[in-house]
């Protein structure tokens, strides 16, 4: 293709995403390297419906002047990314100096909502990420078993919890596992405890979000599984029947070696997913025990004072967690890639 | 002080000469968009409101719980999209703090001379907003379930916890207390409650620097632990719907909730009527000893953006008076604790009321305040799970204060 043809055939493409990927990332970046400005405050005295008080408020005409200086803010350099609401590196330091055992290294560090939101993202990611992959495929080959006639309604009903809304499929469940809920009342009668709840301690929730998880994350993995089963050579397979495998070692040797892309496919999508939970924790009110690289953003975002550098610093630092997840998966498809050139 | 208070709720809930309605509106050409939450009180007002368009008068509102996250934005540009913002004295502080929000001074003395002074936000000397009803977090009991157990309605936290082990010890109710302590914004406000109870101050005067750190914070923390050792174990997700639904269902005897949920408790939807006539709104209980209710007084009221026109701020202000006059108030005394001379006190509003009258802090209307609320709200939910001490819970909450206040500008 020659250059002049090939250049305006990218454009359009090329014009989207640096508009809708490059520039708000680039924006993003920039807001993460500034702070507000210093706010002016005054002292007055307030008056309202329960009476008047010696009161602070912020001399809007100062701070205004100060906000047309520089837009942008005070300058603050990586500051963001090292205070105590994300890397926090001195309280870091602190905590192993001030620490002689793992333990107590290790729940003083805990305590820091950057790695408090972290292990709950990781543990997530990693808990959910083959879950989902394993049984998205046991769902796909047993559907691909079913009679035709009733392969139709079991498509559609196994593709459910994907269609429903995360925040509305979440609140559903958190409702069903209420004391009263249906789930919440049978587990109680199983384990023979009346007060069983799955909302009241950490570790209960963590496997509540991770069943979630699973259960909303399932039907995607199954799709595309399925997709790729209808694609898997007939020959290939009836040459291993003739040779004498059983049904396991057909899916061992033949189907998931022919399906290897898709796996590599769902694993990116799912990494990505996974690691910017949030809705589950929303919908579940699991606050107090569980919160995510997402929510900590929410967080700041949410409020009558929105912090914009730490939401901005936060996203930042998500964006380069997903990079780190993905490489070793990108790092393999670059290899087959170039082994395929060869 | 108290004596302000004390006159200025005298003139609330009693005394007042009528503000005028402007019959028929006549109020002109303009525009006039309104964001508010989205609550019956709001809708009767915007109703009103709406009710006086045509003649060159155009009337919208967007309500909506995400009101708060909108209005900052919605009056930042020129002309601003929204005219007018209902707001809290929570939420009022943002729009301050941009100066989004203009003085209403000269459209009080043009349209509403008689505006009485209890419906003035101001601030050094300058109406910001007019504030047209109240809110509280109050206790609400059983007197069934009280006499059950043999004891007498309780006026300090100290006996609500005293009454529940009573019930607990009949055998009535495992967990009788509910307050809102949903992790987040509502546990905050419920230490924040406390905290104002013990007579502690959140920050040192004139300056953002937080003073949560001492006895009062412990024992406020103290008092919320001894609290939910009494509420169900699933308390750290409880927001207003779940405490009204647990209420409504009579798993509860003895709940502290929003005043505004009084009507809905105390109507004949959702719940038996053993419980509705037996539900009982009284003023917040006291801590520790104080004479001050554990509460915060909210107020709701309206502001007009700065980046309008003169003629659409005179169009919106005459607007929202109609929405707020004595003619709206009647026709919905249940809708609210109206802040108008012509309100009636209903069962509904008693609690609110008692507490006001008990001398219970409004909350503050501090620019640095919403930072605090959040940090409360991230980090107290380990205490009570019992997994860290109260001094490491305040602890945490002043670092994760100051590294916001910093970067806020607030502190240096």
């Amino acid at each position: 293709m020659p250059h002049r043809t090939f250049f305006w055939f990218i454009l359009p493409s090329a014009l989207a995403m640096l508009l809708f990927i490059a520039f708000p990332l680039v924006s993003v970046i920039l807001q993460s390297l500034h702070v507000e400005h210093e706010q002016i405050l005054v002292t007055s005295e307030n008056c309202g419906p329960f009476g008047c008080k010696q009161s602070t408020s912020v001399d809007v005409e100062a701070t205004a002047l100060l906000k047309d200086a520089a837009p942008l803010g005070r300058f603050n350099g990586l500051g963001t990314y090292f205070d105590r609401g994300h890397l926090a590196t001195a309280e870091i330091s602190a905590a192993w100096s001030g620490t002689d055992s793992w333990g107590g290294f290790f729940s003083k560090v805990m305590n820091l909502p950057f790695y408090k939101a972290l292990a709950f993202t990781l543990a997530y990611t990693v808990v959910v990420t083959p879950l989902v992959i394993l049984l998205g495929l046991a769902v796909a080959l047993g559907v691909n078993g079913l009679p035709k006639l009733l392969k139709g309604p079991t498509i559609f009903i196994s593709l459910l919890p994907m269609i429903v809304t995360p925040l509305i499929g979440s609140l559903i469940l958190y409702w069903m596992i209420d004391a009263d809920g249906i789930l919440g009342k049978g587990l109680q009668y199983i384990f023979d405890d009346p007060a069983l709840s799955l909302k009241a301690s950490p570790l209960l929730t963590w496997l509540t979000l991770f069943t979630y998880g699973v259960w909303h994350g399932i039907p995607f993995a199954f799709v595309v599984f399925y997709a790729g089963l209808q694609t898997v050579p007939e020959e290939t397979l009836e040459a291993a029947m003739v040779d004498g495998a059983s049904r396991w070692e057909r899916i061992r040797y033949v189907v998931i070696p022919y399906m290897g892309p898709l796996f590599v496919f769902v694993a990116l999508i799912q990494l990505m997913d996974n690691f910017r939970v949030f809705e589950p924790i929303i919908g579940f009110s699991a606050q107090a025990n569980a919160s995510s690289l997402s929510t900590e953003i929410y967080g700041d975002l949410l409020g009558d004072n929105a912090q914009y550098a730490s939401a901005a610093a936060t996203s930042t630092l998500t964006v380069i967690g997903v990079a780190i997840l993905l490489t070793p998966v990108l790092i393999r498809t670059w290899r087959d890639f170039n082994r395929k050139v060869v | 002080m108290n004596m302000l208070r004390k006159a200025a709720l005298g003139t609330a809930f009693a005394v007042l000469s009528g503000t005028t309605a402007i019959a028929g509106c006549g109020i002109g050409a303009g525009n006039v968009s309104i964001i508010a939450n989205d609550f019956p009180a709001i809708h009767a007002i915007t109703d009103a409101a709406k009710a006086c368009e045509g003649d060159g008068l155009t009337i919208t509102a967007n309500m909506t719980k995400e009101h708060q996250t909108l209005n900052a934005p919605g009056m930042s540009g020129t002309p601003a999209e929204y005219s007018v913002a209902v707001v809290a004295n929570s939420s009022i502080v943002a729009l301050l703090n941009d100066g989004l929000v203009r003085p209403l001074d000269d459209l009080i003395a043009k349209y509403a001379p008689d505006l009485p002074n209890v419906n003035k936000v101001s601030v050094d000397g300058k109406v910001m907003a007019v504030a047209f009803m109240a809110n509280a977090q109050h206790l609400f009991y059983r007197s069934d379930v009280l006499e059950k157990a043999g004891v007498a309605v309780p006026t300090t936290y100290e006996e609500v916890v005293a009454a529940a082990e009573a019930i607990r010890a009949a055998g009535i109710m495992e967990y009788p207390v509910a307050l809102n302590t949903g992790a987040g914004w509502n546990l905050a406000e419920e230490f924040i409650n406390m905290y104002m109870g013990t007579g502690g101050e959140l920050f040192e005067t004139g300056s953002a620097v937080p003073t949560i750190e001492n006895e009062n914070g412990v024992a406020a923390l103290n008092m919320l632990k001894r609290l939910t050792e009494y509420s169900n174990p699933d308390f750290l997700t409880f927001d207003s719907n779940a405490t009204q639904a647990l209420w409504e269902a009579g798993d509860t005897a003895l709940s502290v909730m929003w005043g505004s949920r009084g009507a809905a408790v105390l109507d004949n939807e959702g719940s038996s009527d053993e419980i509705v006539s037996t539900t009982v709104l009284a003023a917040a209980p006291t801590l520790g000893g104080g004479s001050t209710p554990a509460t915060t007084l909210w107020w709701d009221g309206f502001t007009i953006a700065s980046n309008i026109s003169d003629e659409d701020a005179a169009a919106s202000f005459q607007a929202m008076m109609v929405g707020i006059s004595d003619e709206v108030v009647k026709a919905n005394q249940d809708a609210a604790v109206w802040l108008s001379p012509v309100y009636e006190a209903t069962p509904a509003s008693a609690g609110v009321i008692a507490s006001a009258q008990g001398g219970a802090n409004p909350y503050p209307m501090l620019p640095y305040v919403g930072l605090m609320h959040s940090a409360l709200g991230d980090n107290l939910a380990e205490f009570l799970q019992g997994s860290e001490s109260a001094e490491q819970a305040l602890a945490d909450v002043v670092a994760a204060y100051t590294t916001s206040a910093k970067e806020q500008g607030f502190l240096q």
